[in-house]
């Protein structure tokens, strides 16, 4: 009796595994891999898409951006998103992928309330995350010690910001968090923080947002470049994709995704962009 | 045929000749005795086979998963000194930490440092603790109040280690950033957490050390007029030493590879401690929050994998000890 009962477990298992082996080479599914950012918006998007292709199987995952592009370079997914140009990332062939701008995010560097300080230049925001200053006294408010939190080396929205800000300038080594939500509520709750952080996520009673040279953080502002600090949303294929991964990134950048579903979770549409900018961080204006 | 003719023979023979009927031959009859069956490996032996069969190849499937999991690690985390030529002597003593700019700016002494602080200091507080709480389950307490006990222990030991990196977060840091200013984050927040971690698998080792000392040895000390206490600390705790030693090893190991609570709570700021409360970061801190951010075979990653590699060597190292001592103890 006990022979029959291992054995049968023992086909079982095979049995699975096989299963499990044969159901990731069907070819209707899409895998999409990558920055956590844009997880959230391919998921809801996959979703709807689902509802109106109902033979389609979408399967959106995290890992961050270098997971993303590493694992579409190797054609191990479908799509890999990333915060980041494909360029600006080492060991990356970005030759090889074509991209897709899905949508805009902004980023704003946030404080705790306690500082004092609700504008700052560029200048001050890059000595502050460069260690030069180290009191927020020195910015005009109270006599608070500056205490820097970033972003985890390497994470697309720390990339996008140092670009931006710090002009190939090191950041100071300091504290380090890999999530929005980390960031925010570290910054929420400890005097004399700064930090930055995603548009939709920078929101919290003890949280100031700062507007740089005088320019607030909105959404209009990002339109026209005037705030500069964002970035966009990639999703990458390996060459060409294929005729179900492409109609998905058609759904992504159509209509119904752009105007409703990308402006509820907090980021821009691609069509809202009155300027483009590419991978050497060269800003166009649209239409000229 | 001639061979089975003779073996027929035989049969009938010693069924003629038994002088305690032979169950199953019997009901079979001398003449229904079915010699392919004699011959042929029964149902037993088959069962036998397979049994054994099953149990290589489950072992064997362990060992191809455990020598392939070392090489997979090896592999890529010696790349970091053979591809990438970084110094092994660099990694291990420089505290600049930047793969992303260079073979020059990969040491791992930071987190080799801070690693092994978090874990000895969270040793140092759980073994008092943790003797005590076995003390007192297998010396004074009733049976019901043991086994209480115990099942408080196995429930700490339940609880998922993101929860208690949560609760860290949530009420030691601002505790200790209230009382010692700063942002919290540090080792002494990751000492905390890991103390808690760490507290019960420590005391249930210490518990089965203390219970395998042979209860005549405590009945001897009695009887030279000891006390409950000095039999305790003279008797009792001396023989359990290698024991507990192993208990606290074990709780260490445990400590070291901890990584979702500690990262909660460390900081992650590569920097050389300079307090408890200025943040750091461990290997395994690192490791969690790094990993996503890298692009196989560029040298970060590799970097990552040199931290693994570093990790999996000290739990080598730690069970070798484990080894040592139960040895020492045994003589």
């Amino acid at each position: 009796m006990k022979k029959h009962s291992i054995g049968k477990i023992l086909i079982l298992v095979l049995l699975m595994l096989a299963c499990v082996t044969g159901c990731a080479k069907d070819n209707s599914k899409i895998t999409i891999v990558g920055s956590s950012a844009l997880q959230l918006l391919a998921e809801q998007a996959g979703n709807d898409y689902r509802l109106t292709h109902p033979s389609s199987n979408i399967v959106v995952q995290g890992g961050g951006s270098g997971t993303g592009l590493s694992q579409v370079q190797v054609g191990a997914v479908q799509i890999g998103t990333s915060d980041v140009f494909a360029e600006t990332k080492k060991g990356i062939d970005a030759k090889k992928l074509k991209d897709y701008k899905v949508a805009v995010v902004g980023i704003v560097p946030i404080v705790n309330k306690g500082v004092g300080v609700k504008n700052v230049s560029m200048k001050q925001l890059r000595q502050i995350f460069t260690g030069k200053l180290t009191n927020w006294k020195q910015l005009g408010g109270k006599n608070v010690p500056i205490i820097v939190v970033n972003r985890s080396k390497g994470s697309g929205t720390r990339d996008s910001f140092e670009d931006i800000v710090l002009h190939k300038q090191k950041a100071i080594k300091s504290q380090e968090q890999d999530s929005n939500g980390a960031v925010k509520k570290i910054v929420d709750t400890t005097p004399g923080t700064i930090s930055y952080i995603s548009f939709p996520y920078a929101n919290g009673d003890n949280i100031q947002k700062l507007s740089i040279d005088g320019v607030k953080p909105t959404n209009k502002n990002i339109t026209t470049n005037k705030w500069q600090l964002w970035a966009y949303q990639h999703m990458y294929t390996k060459g060409k994709p294929d005729k179900k991964t492409k109609a998905f990134i058609k759904y992504m950048l159509g209509k119904k995704v752009q105007h409703d579903l990308v402006p509820k979770i907090g980021y821009l549409s691609i069509d809202d962009m009155k300027v483009t900018r590419d991978s050497d961080n060269r800003v166009i204006k649209v239409g000229k | 045929m001639n061979d089975k003719d003779k073996l027929k023979e035989v049969v009938d023979q010693a069924i003629a000749d038994q002088q305690v009927p032979h169950v199953k031959l019997k009901k079979m009859g001398p003449s229904s005795v079915d010699i392919e069956k004699l011959t042929k490996p029964s149902k037993e032996t088959h069962q036998e086979y397979w049994g054994k069969g099953l149990t290589y190849f489950a072992i064997g499937l362990i060992i191809v998963l455990v020598v392939s999991i070392i090489g997979f690690v090896g592999y890529h985390g010696l790349a970091t000194f053979i591809d990438n030529h970084v110094n092994v002597f660099h990694f291990l003593t420089s505290t600049d930490w930047d793969p992303g700019e260079g073979k020059n700016h990969v040491g791992a002494a930071v987190m080799i440092v801070t690693s092994f602080a978090v874990t000895l200091l969270a040793a140092l507080v759980a073994t008092p603790f943790a003797v005590a709480i076995a003390l007192y389950m297998t010396e004074y307490s009733s049976k019901k109040g043991a086994s209480f006990l115990q099942s408080v222990t196995e429930l700490l030991v339940g609880i998922p280690s993101v929860v208690y990196g949560f609760l860290g977060l949530t009420i030691i840091i601002p505790v200790i950033r209230t009382l010692f200013g700063g942002t919290g984050f540090g080792i002494l927040a990751a000492t905390l957490v890991l103390f808690v971690m760490v507290l019960p698998t420590i005391t249930s080792l210490t518990v089965d050390s203390l219970k395998a000392v042979p209860s005549h040895f405590r009945k001897a000390s009695m009887a030279l007029g000891a006390t409950h206490w000095q039999t305790i600390y003279h008797v009792v705790l001396r023989v359990a030493t290698p024991r507990i030693l192993t208990a606290v090893i074990f709780g260490m190991a445990r400590a070291f590879g901890e990584a979702l609570a500690v990262q909660m709570v460390i900081g992650n700021a590569v920097l050389m401690p300079y307090n408890l409360v200025s943040p750091s970061a461990t290997l395994t801190s690192q490791l969690t929050s790094q990993m996503g951010n890298t692009v196989m075979g560029t040298l970060p990653n590799n970097a990552l994998w040199s931290l693994a590699l570093l990790l999996l060597i000290m739990s080598l190292v730690f069970n070798f000890l484990v080894k040592l001592i139960g040895k020492r103890g045994q003589k």
